[in-house]
């Protein structure tokens, strides 16, 4: 029993520290794994390695005006962030190029233009080193921030949910059905957004944008329908975090790494043993053949 | 119109060349150095013989900098190219291979004995690359912030002036004499404020690990939760033995670091009670209106931090 305590209960017992890294990681696995989820059905998963760059300019400019302060340049990145992903999404939606490229070109023009901001003050401070938080280092005003962004998160998806899975899996039946259909796309972005930068304030990109993606890679090998799908990536997001912060503690690891790898034995495991990976597949496959 | 402005250009390079002939040089000597610390150095050996770039500059982080091409145009067109080497300038080799320079190189940390890093960061910055093939041990290349290295470093950008302008030899040595003298009596400073704290208390928590060679040469114990580079992220056993120690009593400062993200620092204080103190300067000098503009001044502001710091807890 005292083995058990020392191994799962102390670490979270003993340090204020270790508490807040997972409450922390586990309110923002609550919001960031079912917008994932969306994100992997629309195929835009990688849109947010792409965020993590777009949001420069946004937080080169609190930086020339404030100096090295946490709140503009956060604040400056959200507002970057967004102009990319509405800009990016509307491309998407009123031209002919695709989603994936109109983010492409957006993210780029916009790192660009953080760079050149970046170099005319002329310091060598690594901005993004700054903006970007550890998961061991949450101070009250970033786990305020979280529970903030996570409570919007989930009242926007309660609000919009039926036409958010329709604008998922078919848009073109939804701006046939209703008008919903572009709002509901941009406030779906506007969510990204909001997920994706206050995670990096937090807790670091690696972090925040594995905490979205990886459970919800995970899950869809275990069921096709969204809300199990949704429910399945934020136990799988809840599991990570504990095991990641357990394991950093205990081997001494670096703990955003150690988070998102346990996230990533969760998703190889899936590959190959979920309801829908490999293994099962394969043996479906075959007793069909054989009948 | 075109030929008098010629003319013009002509006669005034003719004038500023004799005015720089009368001060024994036609030409300053041209001189890089890779980040403030050195530049610092330098200005002190060279004076007015030599015309100093500096590539990272006040307040800037040399573990992650990426060059520009005004640096390897500075660098294509320089006599010396003073550098601290240890692999404390992660950017410096591509920079001498694009720039094609043909000055050369002065490694400054030549002569200096390296020390490693304590082990129990070394694992977390071997990653880092510092070091290669001796496995868990990594050098630390913040060799500067010991006083009896830096006078090393003086004597090495010394050497290196009089090997690229013999002319200029003779008062290149006088002023790193002279600095010399000025960089004992710092150093004779620094070991009289550790003398006056008591030696239960010489520890002291930073952002990051980068006074190794500090604490080697005056016996004030430092801990860092991040390591050798600004780049590494720390776990969360190596914050929970931090914290264990100040509640132990065994750390009686924590400090911020000019370059570093200040939160982590932050969190530990909040955590144990213990009060942030100001603002130590490792890898970089302030910029000129701060409290370190030069080595000197870097020296006295974080002896004085630190013995404040400790002595009022």
């Amino acid at each position: 029993m005292d083995v058990l305590y020392g191994l799962f209960i102390a670490p979270f017992a003993d340090f204020a520290f270790m508490q807040r890294a997972l409450i922390g990681s586990l309110m923002l696995s609550l919001g960031a794994c079912p917008v994932g989820v969306f994100l992997m059905l629309r195929r835009m998963s990688l849109s947010g390695d792409a965020m993590a760059h777009a949001i420069l300019p946004g937080a080169a400019a609190g930086f020339l005006l404030y100096g090295l302060e946490i709140l503009p340049m956060t604040i400056g990145g959200l507002i970057a962030g967004i102009i990319v992903a509405l800009g990016a999404g509307a491309v998407s939606r009123f031209t002919i190029q695709r989603e994936d490229a109109s983010m492409a070109a957006f993210y780029l023009i916009s790192l660009a233009i953080g760079v050149l901001m970046v170099s005319i003050r002329g310091s060598s401070v690594d901005l993004m080193h700054v903006l970007f938080g550890t998961v061991l280092a949450l101070n009250n005003e970033a786990l305020a921030l979280i529970g903030g962004i996570v409570a919007v998160t989930l009242v926007s998806l309660a609000i919009f949910w039926r036409a958010l899975v329709a604008e998922c899996l078919d848009p073109l039946f939804l701006r046939s059905v209703s008008r919903l259909g572009s709002p509901v796309h941009f406030i779906f972005l506007g969510l990204v957004v909001l997920n994706l930068v206050g995670g990096f304030q937090a807790l670091g990109t690696l972090l925040s944008v594995g905490l979205m993606m990886l459970p919800a890679a995970a899950a869809r090998f275990w069921t096709a329908r969204v809300e199990p799908m949704c429910v399945l990536a934020v136990v799988i997001g809840f599991a990570s975090c504990v095991a990641g912060l357990l394991l950093s503690y205990h081997a001494s690891l670096p703990s955003g790494p150690a988070i998102i790898l346990s996230a990533g034995v969760v998703y190889f495991a899936s590959i190959l043993f979920g309801t829908r990976g490999i293994l099962r597949a394969r043996i479906i496959h075959h007793r069909h053949r054989t009948a | 119109m075109l030929k008098s402005i010629r003319a013009a250009l002509a006669m005034s390079v003719i004038t500023l060349s004799a005015f720089g002939a009368s001060s024994a040089l036609a030409e300053p000597l041209k001189v890089v150095a890779s980040f403030t610390v050195i530049a610092d150095f330098a200005k002190n050996v060279g004076g007015d013989r030599v015309n100093i770039t500096t590539i990272v500059g006040p307040d800037g982080d040399a573990h992650v900098y990426e060059p520009s091409p005004a640096d390897a145009v500075a660098m294509a067109g320089a006599d010396v190219v003073l550098v601290n080497g240890l692999h404390f300038e992660g950017f410096l080799q591509r920079l001498v291979d694009a720039s094609a320079t043909k000055a050369s190189i002065v490694t400054l940390t030549k002569g200096v004995t390296p020390i490693n890093f304590k082990p129990e960061f070394a694992e977390a910055d071997a990653a880092e690359g510092a070091d290669t093939g001796s496995g868990k041990t990594v050098t630390d290349p913040h060799a500067f912030q010991s006083i009896a290295n830096a006078k090393i470093y003086v004597k090495n950008i010394a050497d290196a002036f009089c090997a690229a302008d013999a002319q200029g030899c003779d008062s290149y040595k006088a002023n790193a004499a002279a600095y010399t003298v000025k960089l004992d009596a710092v150093e004779g400073q620094v070991k009289a404020a550790i003398q006056s704290i008591p030696e239960e208390k010489r520890v002291v928590i930073t952002s990051h690990d980068a006074f190794g060679y500090f604490e080697h040469a005056y016996g004030l114990t430092f801990l860092a939760p991040q390591g050798v580079s600004t780049d590494s992220e720390p776990s969360a056993a190596d914050v929970a033995k931090l914290v264990k120690q100040v509640q132990q009593d065994k750390a009686a400062a924590i400090f911020v670091e000019n370059i570093t993200n200040p939160r982590l620092i932050e969190q530990i204080a909040s955590e144990t009670g213990i009060k942030v103190g100001g603002t130590l300067y490792s890898d970089a000098l302030s910029q000129p209106d701060g409290p370190a503009s030069t080595y000197i001044d870097m020296m006295h502001n974080n002896i004085a931090q630190i013995k404040g710091a400790i002595l009022g807890s």
